[in-house]
């Protein structure tokens, strides 16, 4: 761990503003933030430790456990609400048995909700590691993580 | 663009690229390379060209022929028919819903009529990716001419002539901003460009990154150059990293050709920028936050009364902060001149506003239309109303600090003013559409959740008022609300509104406030009779299998994803109410030619008889 | 320094510029409810209940508002009881309800507040509901934090770090799930907090408390005796016992501030073990003796062993004074240059 953060340090100057960018390089790094590394990044930037805690905590982006290998995100934003985004959610869930947030058993999806990606004319719309799958019901959902499954192994 | 060539524009906006406009590219070019049309067509990447709805779109230019739904299997036919025979391939053309009759060129279709796009004047023409398409367009030159001025206050005058308001939702006159900066002391200042876009419905900065960065980047340097800043930051969400990787190629070729960066273009100014990447939160959206977050701090909005950004802002230096859209004006207002700006637009809003229109309309896109246009004629005329039949119910603006509008409010043009007075707000640009099939209380409900999430936490009224009015709106539309719950909402509401330290809480009951001003009646029904009239809260209805309609096919009851529907091939179907977890597969399964399913609410959701 | 003359509520009060509405108002002894304001940290001006009306400009927080010559101030008005009477009201219903085992009670600015502010009681009720409990955090052997009681004010993150310079502890997460906590959310105790208490006596709820608090029936105002600072004391005493330690904010030294030795080293004092009379060492055994055969024996083991073969080790619980005597009297009359101080405790 350590050469991998160091390797992300040396670009660095060392200043507290760059805590966002250094946390968010790290969780590139590693999938998600070890508290080791974060309290060699309070020492690297020489800010408090419970500092660094409480941005990283702060943000919706960085997290304190590894991700699955797939992550699926179904866009909650207003114009996926109206077309059902709820239903498309609940039948996510249920199809991988998680609920939002989380990771399956197998490690293989992590479950997240967004707020619009864009793409408000194919509402609802779900991705899996950036891809974008529109124009969803539940029905659809299901058949996404079936056919999803296969082609995936 | 060369006069004689053509060129093929690939749209790749996000939800063209969903739709695999990469590969549509790819594959037109290779099929034009190397045929002797070669070097007389120009295959190009363009940021999104608005009609989403229709995507992936490819346009043919200079014919401004628009073609819909392209997959990778329709290149043939465009390179050989359109650009080898000349031959427009009618079928992948968009075709007018009334008369059914093709329409060749993007210019007919409805709706881009009535859109007047000025910000949104490069998006869908130029190629994102290459400066010497901006500088084609007269990019650059602008700055250009700002640089041989002796000072900004030039710049101060053109800005103050077009009324331009910020971009971002509050709608303060930028030029207002722009003099305070200047005026502040300090010997270090920055301009800071809002791309947060945290609106969860709204993708217009997003697309305007993605298709026309160098006007961001030019009006970012026009303004460091009025106000005396030497380093900018572009603030945008991780969320879209398209937008990341067009600007930083963008900012990129723009140090490599001098309009970045030391002594730019030998005028001795020098300016540079730097992207900075939002780490999901909404409330960083608000400028004291988001100067926080940059300083790699919780974006903890400060509270009033607090020196302005202007004086005291990123590093405690005096900052000029705008929005995308604001900065991407600057350049085309100091080409054209302000007071033609100020011609365009109503008297307390000038020039164009642009939305991401979406929801139950038939067209959903990125438009740009004038400042003063109605509702309706959005809806109606660009949107092309609300699809399979349905009835309007209401229009949402300003995201979650806005408020959602009934029919009645159709007509109300759209400027700052009049939507603030309607009890909406322009916001930075989401526009929602929803038709009779919404329920405005879970609509309410889902701001709410919304707010209550994305709250920073540090006051009183918004950290825990908006979770009480969210548990309140989950109680109603669960059908677990109490009389009283209206007047209690309000009175929560209009308190978390007066008494929240930043925007985010101030405006967080706007849209419980409006949907109890405008559709009571919806609250009372869920209150009283535990119904939801748009037959949508989950708790509150049920599904029957109309037995004079069922044919038992059995499609229903293999949908089901809890076995609660039994019945026999080619015999009535039947829902096991106790069983049924409202997930309306069935619905959904049963053929359209029979819809056998049919959704209630009211007594029947309670599992009774029917009366 | 300029002085502004305004009205609190018809009353008329002068400051000087640079002062708050809310600073001025306390000089002046007229009550504003607030929570998050102390006048020893920078005001931040959460928890919005400070809110009143100055004519002119509307709802304002008045403990970040500066006073301006001619300004009218009113802590009372429609608006104002709008706003902080829900304030109080989210705040009772997000808060745990047994004040009577509470060890602030009687003491607490909650319910200072809620007295002065008073609720609507059906629209309390109806926000009232089950609420998920945290789980407390008794981990420091001084000072519990039960976040059931917590009410985000801030201080006592403000304390540690404007103050302390500690930063043990800091907000963490966000909304409704914002939580004050040290690194990775760990206890108190493996954080690098210092349990200095300086965040527990400012916390003006119950939120943090010290794990013993028998209220004492009188206070000593002394000098804490565990180090040269000499930091201001009042020592509460209830049945002969010392029951409790606090600064005192009126020394000009320590102006209230207190370590952990001080504000939680009291109890050797009490300790049975403590030693009371000098002890003798003969044949192996610590014998009582009086305090003059003591010294003699002190002065004629000294007189035994002058010069290099004499060492002293001084103690940082004596005065700067004191330790000045100590290597004076190794130097001059001991008549060697082997001194050391402990320099910690
Ligand atoms: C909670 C909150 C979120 C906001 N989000 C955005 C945003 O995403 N984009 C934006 O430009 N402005 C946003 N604003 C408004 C900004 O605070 C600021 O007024 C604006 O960026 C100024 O730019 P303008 O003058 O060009 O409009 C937000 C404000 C609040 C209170
Ligand atoms: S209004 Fe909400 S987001 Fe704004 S400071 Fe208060 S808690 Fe934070
Ligand atoms: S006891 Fe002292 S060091 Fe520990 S958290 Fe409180 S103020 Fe900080
Ligand atoms: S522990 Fe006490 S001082 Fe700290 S935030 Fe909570 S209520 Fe305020
Ligand atoms: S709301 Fe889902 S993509 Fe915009
Ligand atoms: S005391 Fe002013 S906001 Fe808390």
């Amino acid at each position: 761990m350590k050469e991998r953060l160091e390797q992300v340090f040396s670009a660095h100057a060392g200043t507290s503003a760059e805590l966002i960018p250094i946390l968010q390089q790290v969780q590139e790094e590693f999938g998600y933030l070890p508290e080791e590394a974060m309290e060699s990044i309070a020492r690297f930037l020489r800010v408090p430790a419970s500092r660094v805690y409480a941005v990283a905590s702060f943000y919706a982006q960085f997290r304190f456990s590894p991700m699955g290998r797939h992550k699926v995100s179904v866009c909650t934003g207003t114009a996926c609400h109206v077309k059902g985004a709820d239903r498309v959610l609940d039948g996510v869930e249920r199809v991988l048995g998680v609920s939002e947030g989380e990771t399956t058993e197998d490690g293989e999806y992590t479950l997240e909700t967004v707020a619009c990606i864009g793409c408000c004319g194919l509402a609802p719309v779900l991705t899996i590691d950036d891809e974008a799958h529109g124009r969803l019901t539940p029905q659809g959902a299901d058949r996404l993580f079936a056919k999803g499954e296969d082609s995936r192994q | 663009m060369k006069k004689d060539t053509r060129s093929l524009l690939v749209c790749q906006g996000s939800m063209c690229i969903s739709g695999k406009s990469r590969a549509i590219q790819e594959a037109l070019e290779k099929k034009v390379a190397g045929t002797q049309m070669d070097g007389d067509v120009e295959v190009k990447l363009i940021g999104c060209h608005g009609f989403c709805q229709q995507g992936p779109l490819v346009i043919v230019e200079p014919e401004a022929t628009c073609y819909t739904g392209v997959t990778v299997e329709d290149v043939d036919d465009i390179v050989q028919s359109d650009l080898r025979d000349g031959q427009v391939v009618e079928r992948l053309l968009f075709h007018d819903p009334e008369t059914g009759s093709p329409i060749a060129s993007y210019h007919d279709i409805p709706f881009y009529g009535a859109q007047t796009k000025l910000l949104l004047r490069h998006c869908g023409l130029i190629n994102p990716e290459d400066i010497d398409d901006y500088l084609g367009v007269g990019g650059y030159e602008a700055l250009g001419s700002v640089l041989e001025r002796p000072d900004g206050r030039e710049v101060l005058a053109e800005l103050k002539a077009s009324q331009l308001r910020g971009r971002g939702g509050g709608g303060f006159p930028a030029w207002r901003k722009w003099e305070a900066c200047l005026d502040a002391d300090g010997d270090e200042k920055f301009v800071v460009c809002n791309a947060d876009e945290g609106d969860p419905g709204a993708f217009m900065d997003r697309s305007i990154l993605e298709g026309d960065p160098h006007a961001v980047l030019e009006g970012m340097s026009i303004a460091g150059f009025t106000v005396g800043a030497r380093k900018g930051y572009i603030y945008v969400r991780a969320e879209y990293p398209l937008a990341v990787e067009r600007l930083r190629v963008a900012i990129d070729q723009a140090r490599r050709r001098g309009y970045l960066g030391s002594d730019i273009l030998g005028s001795g100014f020098s300016f540079d920028v730097e992207v900075f990447l939002g780490a999901g939160a909404f409330v960083c959206g608000e400028s004291t936050a988001l100067t926080l977050s940059i300083e790699g701090k919780r974006g903890l909005p400060k509270a009033a009364p607090r020196p302005r950004t202007t004086e005291v802002g990123l590093f405690d230096k005096p900052t000029l902060l705008n929005n995308v859209k604001t900065f991407a004006f600057v350049p085309l207002i100091l080409a054209q001149g302000g007071e033609w700006f100020a011609r365009i637009g109503t008297e307390g809003s000038k020039g164009t506003a642009t939305f991401a229109l979406s929801g139950h309309v038939v067209n959903c896109g990125l438009i740009e239309v004038p400042m003063g246009i109605t509702l309706r004629k959005i809806i109606y005329e660009i949107g092309g109303g609300v699809p399979e039949g349905k009835a309007f119910k209401a229009v949402q603006t300003g995201g979650p600090s806005g408020g959602c509008l009934p029919e009645s409010f159709l007509d109300t043009p759209v400027d700052y003013d009049s939507l603030l007075q309607a009890g909406s707000m322009m916001g930075s640009g989401g526009m929602v559409v929803m038709n009779e099939d919404t329920c405005m209380v879970d609509v309410a409900r889902y701001f709410l959740q919304f707010t209550e999430r994305e709250s920073c936490g540090q006051c009183v009224h918004c950290r825990l008022g908006t979770k009480q009015m969210l548990t309140i709106l989950e109680e109603i539309t669960r059908g677990e609300g109490k009389p009283g719950d209206v007047e209690f909402l309000v009175q929560i509401g209009e308190a978390v509104n007066a008494g929240s330290l930043c925007g985010l809480g101030q405006s967080a009951a706007n849209p419980v406030l409006t949907t109890i001003r405008y559709f009571l009646d919806e609250y009372e029904a869920h209150i009283v009779e535990g119904r939801c009239p748009a037959r949508s809260c989950k708790a509150l209805i049920s599904f029957q299998i109309l037995p004079d309609k069922c044919i038992g096919c059995m499609l229903c009851a293999k949908a089901c994803p809890v076995d609660a529907i039994a019945g026999e091939r080619k015999s009535v179907h039947v829902i096991d109410q106790g069983k049924c977890i409202r997930c309306g597969m069935c619905e959904e399964a049963c053929p359209s030619r029979y819809s056998a399913v049919e959704r209630t609410s009211g007594s029947l959701a309670e599992g009774g008889e029917e009366a | 320094m300029r002085v502004h003359d305004l009205t609190i509520d018809g009353v008329a009060v002068s400051a000087p510029e640079g002062t708050t509405v809310l600073d001025a108002a306390r000089k002046k002894g007229i009550y504003i409810p607030h929570l998050c304001d102390r006048p020893d940290l920078k005001p931040v001006g959460v928890c919005r209940m400070c809110t009143v009306e100055v004519e002119g400009k509307g709802l304002v927080i008045s403990c970040k508002t500066p006073v301006r010559d001619g300004m009218v101030v009113r802590t009372e008005s429609e608006g104002v009881s709008k706003v902080r009477q829900v304030a109080l009201e989210l705040l009772i219903a997000d808060h745990d309800s047994d004040c009577l085992t509470c060890a602030k009670d009687t003491n607490c600015s909650l319910q200072r507040v809620a007295r002065h502010v008073g609720v609507d009681s059906p629209r309390l009720a109806r926000i009232r509901r089950e609420r998920d409990r945290r789980p407390l955090d008794t981990s420091n052997p001084f000072f519990d934090f039960d976040p059931n009681r917590c009410i985000l004010c801030g201080i006592c993150v403000r304390t540690c770090d404007e103050l302390q310079n500690i930063n043990a502890i800091d907000y963490t997460f966000r909304g409704t799930k914002t939580l004050i906590a040290g690194f990775g959310n760990r206890p108190r105790i493996e954080t690098n907090c210092e349990s200095c208490g300086e965040c527990v006596v400012r916390c003006p709820v119950g939120a943090l408390v010290p794990k013993d608090s028998r209220q004492p029936s009188k206070l000593v105002r002394t000098i804490c005796s565990f180090c040269g600072c000499g930091c201001g004391m009042l020592l509460g005493v209830r049945d002969g016992e010392i029951v409790s330690a606090a600064g005192d904010f009126k020394n000009p030294a320590s102006r209230g501030r207190l370590c952990v030795k001080g504000r939680y080293g009291y109890r050797y004092v009490n300790s049975p073990e403590r030693l009371t009379t000098p002890l003798v060492k003969r044949d192996g055994e610590f014998i009582p003796v009086g305090w003059d055969e003591a010294l003699d024996l002190v002065a004629e083991k000294f007189s035994e062993s002058m010069g290099d073969s004499f060492a002293t080790i001084a103690s940082a619980k004596c005065t700067n004074e004191e330790n000045y005597v100590v290597q004076k009297f190794t130097r001059v009359v001991m008549g060697t240059n082997n001194i050391d101080h402990c320099a910690r405790l």
